[in-house]
């Protein structure tokens, strides 16, 4: 299958994304910059992490306005899976494709560290390989993860069952202090209605090689595989 | 004309850059200051030339890119 990586003027994941889903997995994967208006015959898109056009105004608000975007827009309404990390997350925010904001965590502090983050649901795309409750270890790097929805907005999450991670301990509990950013109900990702849209604050293009210190993202990446192959998605 | 666009987090979500400048006027000595709202002045050049049709204008490009309406507001002088 071949994923179609975006890079934006400062991404700075794309190309951990792309040797995760080439080197590691033995997919294709190509490059897609921000001015182009075409996905190359992807089967899957990858919102990578970074600093897109600087963050300016907020995180993610200016990357909406890139040509890709339209592209990549209408790949999601076709029911084609894409996946945002961190950057890309925020991006998915601002562009509406995914509901909710960010806003600066809790602590104020850029956060650079292992989390653990709970598979809530695996019929999503990017879940489908995974265990039900699974715990995963991956990094987070990010300034403003703290996720937020009105109440209503997350009542509605939670019953159509769009909360896909969840931060929690190594065991799987959710508790305050392993929630590192302060988000609403500990959220670390989330899907559209539609179920093919997936955004997650942590990294897991960060740690798919033992090497890297975990490699628990890899599932993530093995999950989309498995869909593609399943035949029920389409691509671009 | 002249749009002046204040943006701020709304009053129901947390500003902790906010709470912690309240806090650190409180270390200053100044007691009299019970709490900060952080946020993002914007300074627009229109060709309108009517303060209603300014006001329009900024409001709807305040809505749809200045502010994220799901976490912020703003608010909007026009001269």
């Amino acid at each position: 299958m071949k994923f179609a990586v975006i890079v934006f003027p400062g991404s700075n994941c794309d190309e951990d994304a792309c040797h995760a889903a080439k080197d590691v997995l033995g997919q294709q994967a190509e490059y897609i910059w921000h001015k182009e208006t075409d996905l190359k015959g992807a089967d899957a898109v990858i919102l990578p992490g970074g600093f897109a056009h600087g963050d300016y105004l907020r995180t993610g608000a200016m990357a909406r306005f890139s040509p890709v975007m339209r592209a990549v827009g209408a790949f999601a309404d076709r029911g084609g899976p894409v996946l945002g990390i961190c950057n890309g997350f925020q991006v998915l925010l601002e562009a509406g494709l995914l509901p909710g904001a960010m806003l600066r965590n809790r602590g104020l502090k850029f956060l650079c560290e292992q989390v653990h983050i709970r598979v809530e649901q695996t019929d999503t795309p990017f879940t489908a390989a995974c265990r039900p409750g699974q715990v995963l270890r991956l990094p987070i790097a990010h300034g403003e993860g703290n996720y937020f929805a009105p109440p209503e907005v997350v009542e509605a999450l939670e019953r159509r069952r769009q909360v896909i991670f969840r931060y929690t301990s190594a065991e799987g509990a959710v508790t305050s202090p392993d929630n590192p950013n302060g988000s609403v109900a500990a959220i670390a990702g989330l899907c559209n209605e539609t179920r093919n849209v997936v955004g997650l604050m942590p990294h897991p293009e960060r740690a798919c090689e033992s090497i890297l210190g975990s490699a628990d993202g890899l599932v993530i990446f093995e999950s989309a595989v498995q869909s593609i192959r399943a035949g029920a998605l389409a691509s671009a | 004309m002249r749009a002046r666009v204040f943006v701020t987090l709304k009053p129901s979500v947390f500003d902790p850059q906010g709470r912690t400048i309240a806090d650190a006027l409180h270390s200053l000595g100044y007691g009299g200051v019970s709490d900060v709202r952080q946020g993002k002045y914007f300074e627009l050049d229109l060709a309108a030339t009517d303060a209603g049709e300014a006001r329009a204008l900024a409001s709807e490009v305040a809505h749809k890119l200045l502010a994220n309406p799901v976490i912020e507001s703003y608010r909007i002088e026009i001269d």
